[in-house]
């Protein structure tokens, strides 16, 4: 299993053709106490670079973009009740969607973990 | 992710700038200055304030003196009440009310909290729009009335149910003010105006100090079991549950006092005598009612409606959303908007439109959290 970042601070972690979707600790420290998330249906097809999400903080709603394209399969049913698990596990249960990957070789522009802590270091 | 929040090129620094970064608060641009939106979070700010005590900065605010000559406090308050509808001969020394600057149509310039503080009457605007404020008080004030801007000052806000404890243990002539009250007093050396008044719904004052002593008092304050620091983001929350209107989102320069609710701040003598800007247009309305009103709106589920969000009665659009988001003593999204009339009572049955979604909404008497400000029991 492998995990990419984007600069938007989007998470993927990749097993076979299936990537699991979150925002980083980063980005939920950035939004606050969140208060609801906006989830993709299942079956949804979606193009990497779509608005799929929207992750409703006391302060602002912020837009989350999927990483890759590819077909929704999950949306994290815990989240309709405890939404912040997006603040206090970002990057383990509080995971937003699982896409089924339609072209792989969209993770090959997308950051490792050491390329994203640098890259938020510079922020 | 992405976040929208808005870039003001010059962002000056208030007093207290050193001190909220000391204490881990993110700071954002806002009216012109770099300001703490939150300390530890707003849900948990927000949670303290309305059950202990928070200390708010809010030297962005433009503090004003309007003086008659020699002292001349009718003067100063007939001119006054040539610009706003509130009726101020009347106020007596250290007592407070809120008014309007209006323009010439009604127009709503500016809200601001108003004080007979004995030799001149005190002005509170909003950051935002003060330099405006001043503009327009410079021009239409006669010149014979001196305005002064107190930009030494710095000014906290301290509020909650265990305010007026720490408050008094600074100045224990807190405990004799009334809300809407205010008065001179001296920690020390140090002067301080104090109102008990504020913008959360709770208990609580306002406190007027020099600029070179608010570090102090700050720290003073929140050495105080009761009291933590509270950001923006917590203030606004607040003020969202308490019903109170934010200038430049729930009333602005195209809303009058009638349709913003706001018609209290418009008193009995002054309805019957007029001399305010658009007197006959605003009286009027109160005869016939407004074509629209600022209302209040609870939301079903989680999903927050915000400023912009269009309103429906089924599938006519009657209005629209000026600030809204999670309420976190209510416990769910709320919303502040205006209305056609025909929509705007209690527990009308609207929709607002948030993401290509519907959202079922109900019309709700404000304040959203009941107002708990203290009155002292008349003798």
């Amino acid at each position: 299993m492998t995990t990419y970042f984007t600069k938007d601070h989007e998470w993927i972690s990749v097993d076979g053709p299936m990537g699991t979707v979150g925002i980083t600790d980063y980005a939920q420290q950035q939004l606050g106490d969140i208060t609801f998330v906006e989830l993709p249906g299942e079956g949804d097809s979606v193009s990497k670079g779509d608005s799929v999400s929207v992750v409703d903080s006391v302060k602002a709603a912020s837009d989350v973009y999927t990483p890759v394209s590819g077909e929704v399969r999950e949306a994290n049913p815990a989240l309709a009740d405890e939404p912040e698990l997006v603040n206090t596990k970002p990057e383990g249960d509080g995971w937003l969607f699982k896409v089924l990957l339609s072209d792989a070789s969209e993770l090959d522009g997308l950051m490792d973990e050491a390329a994203y802590k640098a890259y938020v270091e510079t922020l | 992710m992405s976040d929208n929040e808005a870039e003001i090129e010059t962002i000056e620094s208030l007093p207290l700038d050193a001190w909220h970064r000391e204490r881990g608060a993110r700071m954002v641009p806002f009216a012109g200055y770099s300001m703490p939106i939150q300390y530890e979070g707003i849900l948990a700010e927000h949670n303290w304030t309305r059950e202990n005590a928070g200390l708010f900065d809010v030297s962005h605010m433009g503090q004003l003196s309007v003086s008659g000559p020699d002292g001349d406090m009718a003067a100063a308050a007939e001119a006054l009440e040539a610009l706003m509808p509130g009726d101020f001969s009347a106020l007596k020394t250290g007592r407070m009310r809120y008014s309007m600057l209006l323009d010439e149509e009604g127009g709503i310039l500016d809200d601001l909290m108003v004080t007979n503080a004995g030799e001149h009457y005190a002005l509170v605007v909003n950051g935002a729009v003060k330099w405006d404020d001043i503009g327009h008080l410079r021009e239409y004030l006669p010149d014979e009335i001196t305005l002064t801007h107190h930009d030494e000052q710095a000014l906290l806000a301290l509020q909650g149910p265990k305010a007026v404890d720490a408050m008094a243990r600074i100045a224990p002539v807190a405990r004799d003010l009334s809300f809407m009250q205010g008065t001179y007093a001296k920690w020390g050396d140090v002067p301080l105006y104090i109102t008990r008044s504020g913008y959360t719904g709770e208990d609580g004052f306002e406190i007027s100090v020099p600029a070179q002593q608010v570090a102090m008092l700050a720290d003073a304050l929140t050495e105080m079991d009761e009291v933590k620091p509270i950001g923006l983001g917590a203030r606004d929350s607040l003020r969202l549950e308490a019903g109170l209107p934010l200038y430049g989102h729930d009333i602005t320069e195209q809303t009058d006092p009638v349709s913003a609710d706001l018609a209290f701040a418009i008193s009995k003598k002054r309805r019957e005598q007029g001399g305010f800007p658009a007197a006959g247009k605003i009286v009027e309305t109160l005869a016939k009612g407004p074509s629209a009103k600022r209302v209040g709106m609870t939301i079903d589920g989680r999903m927050a409606a915000r400023e912009g969000a269009p309103i429906f009665a089924g599938d006519a659009r009657i209005g629209t959303v000026t600030s809204g988001g999670f309420a976190p003593t209510v416990g769910g999204p709320i919303a502040m908007g205006y209305v056609e009339a025909g929509h705007a009572l209690s527990g009308t049955k609207l929709q607002i439109e948030v993401r290509g979604k519907m959202l079922d909404a109900t019309v709700t008497d404000m304040p959203f959290v009941p107002h708990r400000y203290y009155r002292k029991p008349k003798a």
